[in-house]
């Protein structure tokens, strides 16, 4: 079955990671763990994607599950990183539910730009909160895993696994979602809602569904993400965040569930290495780069790798 | 699959691949992380300005041709490579680019960063990995009146300075204004301008009255409509921590409506814009440079040399960014040195020149930095604001007053904001 | 009654600004159907070469009142060598791809200009007085409003009503109608849609550095100056519905009329009254204020 293969693959490459992690350097790791969140962030945006749904907003609840890691750990004392990882997925579905009711009933451009002006809300809500630190945002204290609050040495790697953990049974949660009959009706609904209806499927519920786990999805990416670099601020709510996210997204393809964090780890290095080639004209060389992924591979790097099998 | 494989793994390969430093007979090179705007509007103001002094500085110690104390060739002998990377992006982007200095360029020290909110962020890192690292311009107090740090210095004072010198000016020249307006752009900086400001106002006069806060966006660029609602308001004097391009779109629009010919304004950053816009500015505005620099500078051996440098290589004058970013440098020289001399003549390990820089004083092109308060990590300064006056079509400034380090900044362990609550009580 | 004239006053002019900047997006979607991220780019084009040029001008003392000439033909100019290089170089060959593909290539293109305006300018700010100053002022109740504002709100009315008539009025309107309602048919009948659509994007992008140059003299152009736009022009286009002339005239006016109450009743929300504004209206009509009837493809 394709859809265990492709789990299989993502399987081993995060044992692989895992493994890996004591002899990789710590940059390495961090900006592993970075594209494991954003990775997941766009596994929502995939979701959604699938169904003809673009949104321009999923930073929206990227920030909100960050901002629930953060203030749980600094205000109610909660550490725990798995337990932070929850809340903010939590937190983000719940959000998503009742703003899914009022979602669910756009397409194209404007389900876009609603929920790019619902982030920007929330943006424009979190600089107000000069108690939130406004733009400054606030640090977070190191987490804790069941209890042991990990050593300056091992808590990147800590961190690291952790991430894998999540994010594969995430993307194992999403794959089996996928084969069900919800989950199917994705391709379904982008091609003809109409024909859907008629068929008695409710493609309000669906997208509804769909809208909430990929919400939820972002939680938990932002809560992981806050952890990882110890910061958070109203940026995370910004559009260009979720530009940045639907980039990765592209980029990768919508072929597979695995695609999104390869995307991700793809964009982060094109992105380091723009900043230490040319500091000067990192732009340029970034657009550049994607211009041409897309130019010559339009459905996304997870192509590459579905050409070698379909044969 | 196999594909996969070797891609990851010629990835990782590519990365891991560490810089081997060539050993030789001079001593090896001291390697510096600067990190500074390149792109995006705060470039111009802060970004490029701060990276052409770090150039000119850094070139200029290699060579020896500093005046003394800073006359050694390099940082104690060893020569100065600069590893530049652009500020711009988001603060999950900077704690990358703060790692990947560290630990892939493998920088000896680290100075940068204009924003406050990245300045946060990368604080406790800098503490994670044991790296010195130098703050240079960004303003918020809350650093190290949050934390202590051990590795993390800065030896710009912080922005409380501005708003409260600003206040102490305002009441000096003007002691019989009833009232205050507000325009400054709708974050952090701009808020912790405005109220800074707004309080120490209260304290100094409490009868004062607030006409209205204005708080547009971060580079909207569009105020017809606040300096409306400021004319109406028709307080006796306006705030405004606007800079560059911000500051100059304010006084390009404000100026046919005769803004702050009604109203005295009080540009607490308005060195940026003092020069190009000399004909929009009515005589008698306040002027500030976040501090003694540019024109407020005090006259020095140090700042004769530093200023004509500067103009030779670069048509400019040095603006407070520049000063901040040069005085970033030599602070840092000195510790080396200092560490330098008690370590036997022997390169210094982090702890040594953090150890040294702690608590320091010593003197830039702007005058006295005095690391005195945040247990030793943050630097205090005398502030200076004038009046703008336009002789002859040329910009100056005139009813310069200059008020103490001490009588500006909170003292040790007091939090900038209760310290103005509290009565600026030493 | 004193402080609501100024209110309007303040809103107007706000709306004409925001209506040049989003008049060529909702053309450019209207007709093409791809969301363009370079808008942002164009903008900031025609501000730099306005700056550039009229700035020159002056230098050489020429005489300023032809400063606003120049301003409108640095914006055609530096549209004429971007847009269709744009366009026929790569657009032209994405049309078939997904239009969120399509959307991307747009953004990375606009990431590329950005660049671009960097190497060509550089950073530091430019400005240019004069055509602002020229003018003079006059007054309005008991505030002092500049001319120039005047003139922004004329170039509004006159692109506004000028794009309406040619629309309505002209044959090459009515073809491009056609291209708008269906790209398929207009081919089937003869209509050249690449020649409409490399006319359209042009245009449309032209409008954008028309905003910007005659917003040049009023602002310090700077790096970035594009990017807000984006944001702001669609936020307009989508209150008003895509694709519409007068949806794009509303959604300005109110958009321009809330956020100046708002600056002047309650400052502490104008950061985000924008996005609520857009919220909103999607709420209770979808589609934006005057959307496009389209029929259901079963």
């Amino acid at each position: 079955m394709k859809g265990d293969r492709t789990l299989l693959i993502l399987g081993i490459v995060l044992l692989a990671l895992v493994l890996a992690g004591p002899v990789l350097p710590q940059w390495a790791m961090f900006l592993a763990t970075i594209a494991i969140a954003k990775g997941l962030v766009a596994l929502g945006l995939l979701l959604q994607l699938r169904a003809g749904l673009v949104s321009f907003g999923q930073a929206l609840y990227y920030c909100i599950g960050a901002y629930t890691a953060g203030t749980l750990g600094r205000y109610f004392g909660i550490s725990d990183m798995l337990l932070q990882m929850i809340c903010g997925a939590a937190v983000a579905a719940f959000i998503a539910f009742i703003l899914g009711f009022l979602l669910a009933r756009y397409r194209g451009i404007f389900y876009g730009l609603l929920s790019l002006a619902l982030s920007m809300i929330l943006y424009g809500l979190l600089v107000k909160s000069e108690a939130l630190g406004s733009t400054d945002g606030i640090n977070i204290l190191p987490s804790t895993v069941f209890g042991v609050r990990p050593d300056q040495a091992s808590v990147r790697y800590v961190v690291l696994v952790a991430g894998c953990a999540v994010a594969f049974l995430a993307t194992l949660l999403v794959n089996r979602y996928l084969t069900t009959p919800l989950g199917q009706l994705a391709a379904a609904i982008k091609d003809n809602e109409i024909r859907v209806e008629y068929m008695g499927a409710s493609v309000r519920e669906a997208i509804h569904v769909k809208y909430v786990i990929a919400a939820a999805l972002s939680g938990i990416g932002g809560a992981l993400a806050a952890t990882t670099v110890g910061h958070i601020d109203p940026d995370m709510a910004y559009w260009t965040t979720s530009g940045e996210f639907l980039f990765i997204t592209i980029l990768a393809g919508t072929g597979s569930v695995v695609a999104p964090f390869l995307g991700a780890a793809i964009f982060g290095i094109i992105h380091t290495v723009a900043y230490d080639l040319s500091p000067n004209t990192w732009q340029m060389t970034l657009g550049i780069a994607l211009l041409l992924v897309i130019v010559f591979l339009p459905e996304g790097l997870w192509s590459l790798f579905n050409r070698r099998k379909a044969a | 699959m196999r594909g996969l494989r070797k891609l990851a793994t010629a990835v990782v390969a590519a990365f891991a691949v560490a810089p081997i430093s060539v050993l030789a007979q001079e001593p090896a090179a001291v390697k510096i992380g600067v990190i500074t705007f390149l792109s995006g509007p705060a470039a111009s103001p802060f970004g490029v300005p701060a990276r052409n002094a770090a150039e000119l500085v850094t070139e200029l110690l290699n060579a020896g041709k500093a005046p003394a104390p800073y006359a050694t060739k390099g940082f104690g002998g060893a020569q100065i490579q600069t590893v530049i990377i652009d500020e711009a992006g988001s603060s999950t982007t900077q704690v990358t680019e703060y790692r990947n200095l560290v630990q892939r360029h493998n920088v000896d020290v680290v100075i940068g960063y204009v924003s406050s909110g990245n300045c946060i962020a990368v604080a406790p890192v800098a503490e994670e990995l044991k790296k010195l690292t130098n703050f240079f311009d960004c303003g918020t107090p809350r650093i190290f009146e949050d934390a202590s740090y051990k590795y993390v210095f800065r030896t710009s004072p912080t922005a409380t300075m501005d708003s409260v010198g600003a206040a102490l000016y305002v009441k000096d020249a003007k002691p019989k204004m009833k009232s205050i307006a507000g325009l400054n752009q709708n974050y952090a900086w701009g808020q912790d301008s405005w109220g800074d400001f707004e309080a120490s106002m209260k304290q100094l006069l409490p009868a004062v009255e607030v006409k209205t806060s204005q708080m547009p966006k971060l580079f909207a660029g569009q105020y017809n409509a606040e300096i409306s609602t400021l004319l109406g308001a028709k307080a006796d004097v306006i705030h405004s921590s606007f800079y560059d391009g911000d500051l100059e779109a304010l006084l390009l629009q404000a100026a046919p409506r005769g803004l702050f010919k009604k109203s005295t304004g009080i540009l607490t950053a308005g060195e940026t814009a003092m020069w190009k816009l000399a004909a929009q500015i009515p005589d008698g505005t306040v002027l500030g440079a976040r501090g003694p620099f540019g024109p407020y500078a005090p006259k020095s051996e140090l700042n004769t040399w530093y200023d004509k440098e500067f103009r030779d290589r670069y048509q400019v004058p040095p603006t407070y960014p520049s000063y901040q970013m040069t005085q970033a440098i030599l602070g840092v020289k000195l510790a080396w040195e200092k560490a330098q001399a008690a370590n036997g003549g022997k390169r210094p390990s982090t702890e040594q020149v953090a150890a040294a820089l702690e608590n320091l004083t010593f003197e830039g092109p702007g005058g006295t930095v005095k690391m005195a308060i945040g247990k030793g990590h943050q630097a205090i300064m005398e502030t200076v604001y004038g009046m703008s006056k336009v002789v002859g079509g040329k910009m100056t400034v005139t009813n310069i007053k200059r008020y103490p380090a001490e009588k500006v900044n909170p003292p040790e362990g007091v939090k900038s904001a209760d310290w103005i609550k509290g009565g600026f009580k030493n | 009654m004193e402080q609501i004239l100024t209110v309007i006053v303040d809103g107007i002019i706000y709306s004409a600004w925001l209506f040049v900047a989003a008049i060529g997006l909702t053309l450019i979607y209207g007709v093409m159907k791809i969301v363009n991220l370079t808008h942002g780019s164009f903008y900031a084009l025609g501000a730099y070469a306005a700056a550039s040029f009229t700035g020159a001008w002056i230098a050489r003392g020429y005489p300023p009142m032809l400063s606003y000439v120049v301003l409108l033909a640095s914006a055609v100019i530096i549209t004429l060598v971007f847009a269709p290089l744009i366009e026929r170089g790569i657009l032209r060959f994405m049309y078939a791809k997904d239009e969120v593909v399509i959307l991307l290539i747009t953004y990375a293109l606009f990431l590329i200009l950005e660049d671009v305006i960097k190497l060509i300018w550089g950073v530091d700010p430019y400005f240019i007085a004069e055509p602002y100053a020229l003018l003079g002022s006059f007054e309005f109740g008991e505030m002092t409003y500049p001319t120039y504002n005047l003139i922004l709100v004329g170039i509004a009315v006159i692109s506004g009503a000028g794009l309406t008539l040619l629309l309505r009025g002209t044959r090459v309107g009515k073809l491009l109608r056609t291209v708008i309602h269906d790209p398929e048919v207009s081919r089937a009948m003869g209509i050249n849609v690449d020649r409409y659509y490399l006319v359209t994007f042009t245009f449309g992008s032209m409008l954008a550095a028309v905003g910007g140059a005659f917003t040049a003299p009023t602002v310090s152009v700077v790096p970035g100056i594009g990017v807000e736009i984006i944001v702001l022009s669609f936020a307009v286009i989508v209150i008003g519905g895509m694709g519409s002339l007068p949806g794009a005239a509303l959604g300005a006016v109110i958009v321009g009329l809330v956020r100046s109450a708002a600056i002047h009743y309650a400052p502490a929300v104008e950061l985000f009254v924008i996005y609520f504004v857009m919220a909103l209206v999607l709420a209770f009509r979808p589609r934006g204020l005057f959307s496009l009837a389209e029929p259901r493809k079963i």
